[in-house]
């Protein structure tokens, strides 16, 4: 038998340095792979400027986004310390729109946390313990998910009270079944892997397998799921802004600006079309730094 | 049995449910292991051999308290494993450990060596500051790697090395008995004998006890100084490692037997080829679970389930036709 002429001690160091394996760091790779995507380099970029924008906001333009000024009343895009122009109250609109982007990707954010914190939570315990607890939490996943997801946010709205707050809660709630079984499914099958056996075989106590094994290793779909639910968040809000359920007017958001805008879409349509312009911008380019992440993540995921 | 055995396990019976009905109630089920009775001696290794699906893996589990069984009893220096107290369960995980088959699924990818061998330490409370460094090093020395490994992660390394890895994880709470669930199937041939010679390297100076779990005879002979024969759930003959290989009873153990792989062309031998499927372990009918494949099958094996009895001294069979002379 060819094992029994085997070469040398196998317990020797030296000769383990012979067969091993020349390997890239994968975040380094993850990293490469992104840089490579040139799509979610410009959503990426898109993102740190509009970022950047709306934090710097007080600095880049002299105007308060809220001061009422009724001589200048629907001046064009163009005029002078008014570059893109002012809204039927004479409010700066890049004022606004500066202002408003703070609103709107900190709503977006805070809503994906919330969502995010419960959704992995109930993902969490429903794939790890299955049984009578998943049971319940899917089912009642599965009522969520069966409401139209406006018609779900305006039952919430309506119980809470409107409000941007509020708005923000309802999206959230919205969005926590998206996370739950995205988590749920990555669970159930790492859940079967051997090195949490090899933990279970140790005594390892359930919360530090949850956590310290079986989370991180489900991160990465929740990471890019999160990326590409921030740009949902922000129409979503928007939208309740819009419908008079999420902030309220004259504050500065983006949804609020395209209401405001409506009544004077024939005499003045660049008040609701340069906050529409803002919304799709931010959403474009969180859907494709997102894309681009999933398939830097996971590059067999890619079509 | 006899008065210094280690580990004993009784009438062990493991049965998944299938076919649930609409309540989870089993309509039908699984005999994954079925009734296995065998004692282990401190410091001996138990080989136990069968092919896939008869049980082997679960029988490993079952007794590292992975899985709950259906019925049965295992004891470890005479104290049921299934019956202690939820402080002394813990004490219970120091003792015995496990090893895997698969050295990619075993180690979690996100955590580096070090990391993974020491975790073990931080779990049982056995890790003060200065001394994981020195423990570290001392796992790593045992298997065979060296200190600069510890701050790498499972991806840079190779299947021989992983499983010498899992070994170091196993070995961290010092335990007394380590069932090996098919560590070196999934290695390379060359890589397999030095996994082997390590293992037995380290039963030496450990004294550790190994329940060897294998699905071909010729690992076990390597390794084994007893041999378990398992078919289906049940175990069909249980001896010395020598006896066994000499002197095989078991029409299933003589199969088994001859289909080990000889590394030389010219050698012609007998092959004992066995006839069709194995049953299926859900819901078996009466009598031998060899029944459909066995060449010397009579009427009374279709009818009546043979017991695990001593044909010689210590070599148990479960077979009617090799009753003839037993004492």
């Amino acid at each position: 038998m060819p094992r029994e002429t085997e070469p040398n001690n196998p317990q020797l160091g030296a000769d383990t340095e012979d067969w091993e394996i020349k390997q890239v760091d994968p975040k380094r790779e993850i990293w490469r792979r992104l840089k490579k995507d040139k799509m979610a380099v410009a959503g990426g970029c898109i993102l740190i400027v509009v970022i950047l924008l709306s934090l710097l906001a007080p600095f880049l333009t002299g105007h308060d986004p809220n001061a009422v000024v009724t001589a200048n009343r629907l001046l064009p895009p163009g005029t002078p310390d008014h570059i893109l122009g002012t809204d039927h109250l004479g409010r700066d609109i890049l004022t606004r729109l500066l202002y408003g982007g703070r609103v709107s990707v900190a709503v977006g954010f805070a809503a994906v946390t919330i969502a995010m914190f419960f959704g992995v939570l109930i993902g969490l315990l429903a794939g790890y313990y299955k049984g009578f607890f998943d049971v319940l939490s899917m089912r009642f996943i599965d009522i969520l998910m069966a409401f139209p997801y406006v018609l779900l946010a305006i039952a919430i709205i309506a119980a809470l009270g409107p409000g941007l707050l509020n708005a923000m809660i309802a999206i959230a709630i919205v969005g926590i079944p998206y996370y739950a079984r995205i988590v749920r499914g990555t669970v159930l099958s790492l859940r079967e892997q051997e090195y949490i056996e090899a933990q279970r075989a140790l005594g390892s106590s359930d919360l530090r397998i949850l956590f310290k094994h079986i989370l991180p290793n489900a991160l990465s779909p929740i990471i890019v799921a999160a990326t590409l639910d921030v740009g949902w968040m922000i129409i979503a809000a928007s939208g309740m802004s819009f419908l008079g359920l999420g902030a309220q007017p004259p504050m500065a958001e983006w949804g609020v600006m395209l209401s405001d805008g409506k009544d004077f879409l024939r005499v003045a349509p660049y008040i609701s079309l340069l906050p529409g312009v803002a919304i799709f911008l931010v959403v474009l380019s969180f859907n494709l730094l997102g894309d681009g992440l999933r398939d830097a993540l996971d590059p067999r995921l890619k079509q | 049995m006899s008065a210094e055995c280690y580990l004993e396990v009784k009438d062990l019976k493991k049965y998944f449910p299938v076919n649930r009905d609409f309540f989870g109630q089993g309509r039908s089920w699984l005999k994954a292991v079925d009734g296995v009775t065998f004692s282990l001696t401190r410091g001996e290794t138990m080989g136990l051999v069968g092919e896939s699906g008869c049980g082997k893996s679960t029988l490993g589990r079952l007794i590292i308290n992975l899985l709950p069984p259906t019925g049965g009893e295992v004891f470890l220096e005479k104290r049921n494993i299934y019956k202690l107290p939820k402080s002394e369960k813990k004490e219970l995980r120091r003792k015995m450990q496990i090893i895997f088959q698969d050295p990619y699924g075993s180690l979690n990818p996100r955590m580096n060596i070090g990391d993974i061998i020491t975790e073990p330490l931080y779990v049982h409370n056995l890790a003060r500051e200065n001394s994981v460094q020195d423990r570290l090093r001392q796992l790593l020395d045992y298997v065979g790697l060296s200190p600069h490994h510890a701050n790498r992660y499972p991806h840079e390394f190779s299947g021989g090395q992983r499983q010498r890895i899992g070994i170091a994880r196993a070995l961290a709470v010092e335990p007394e008995l380590i069932i090996c669930d098919e560590p070196v199937s999934a290695l390379d041939v060359s890589i397999q004998s030095q996994v082997l010679n390590l293992l037995k390297n380290l039963q030496q100076e450990l004294n550790l006890t190994y329940l060897f779990i294998a699905h071909g005879l010729n690992v076990v002979k390597h390794v084994s100084t007893r041999v378990g024969v398992m078919y289906l759930g049940k175990i069909v003959e249980i001896t010395g490692s020598d006896e066994l290989y000499r002197n095989p009873l078991h029409p299933y153990t003589r199969a088994l037997l001859s289909a080990i792989p000889i590394p030389n062309p010219k050698l012609k031998r007998e092959r004992i080829l066995l006839e069709g499927d194995v049953q299926s372990p859900i819901d078996p009918p009466p009598g031998c679970r060899f029944y459909t494949r066995c060449s010397a099958a009579t009427a009374l094996c279709s009818r009546k389930e043979p017991e695990l009895h001593e044909y010689s001294k210590d070599h148990y069979v479960a077979c009617h036709q090799v009753r003839g002379d037993a004492h």
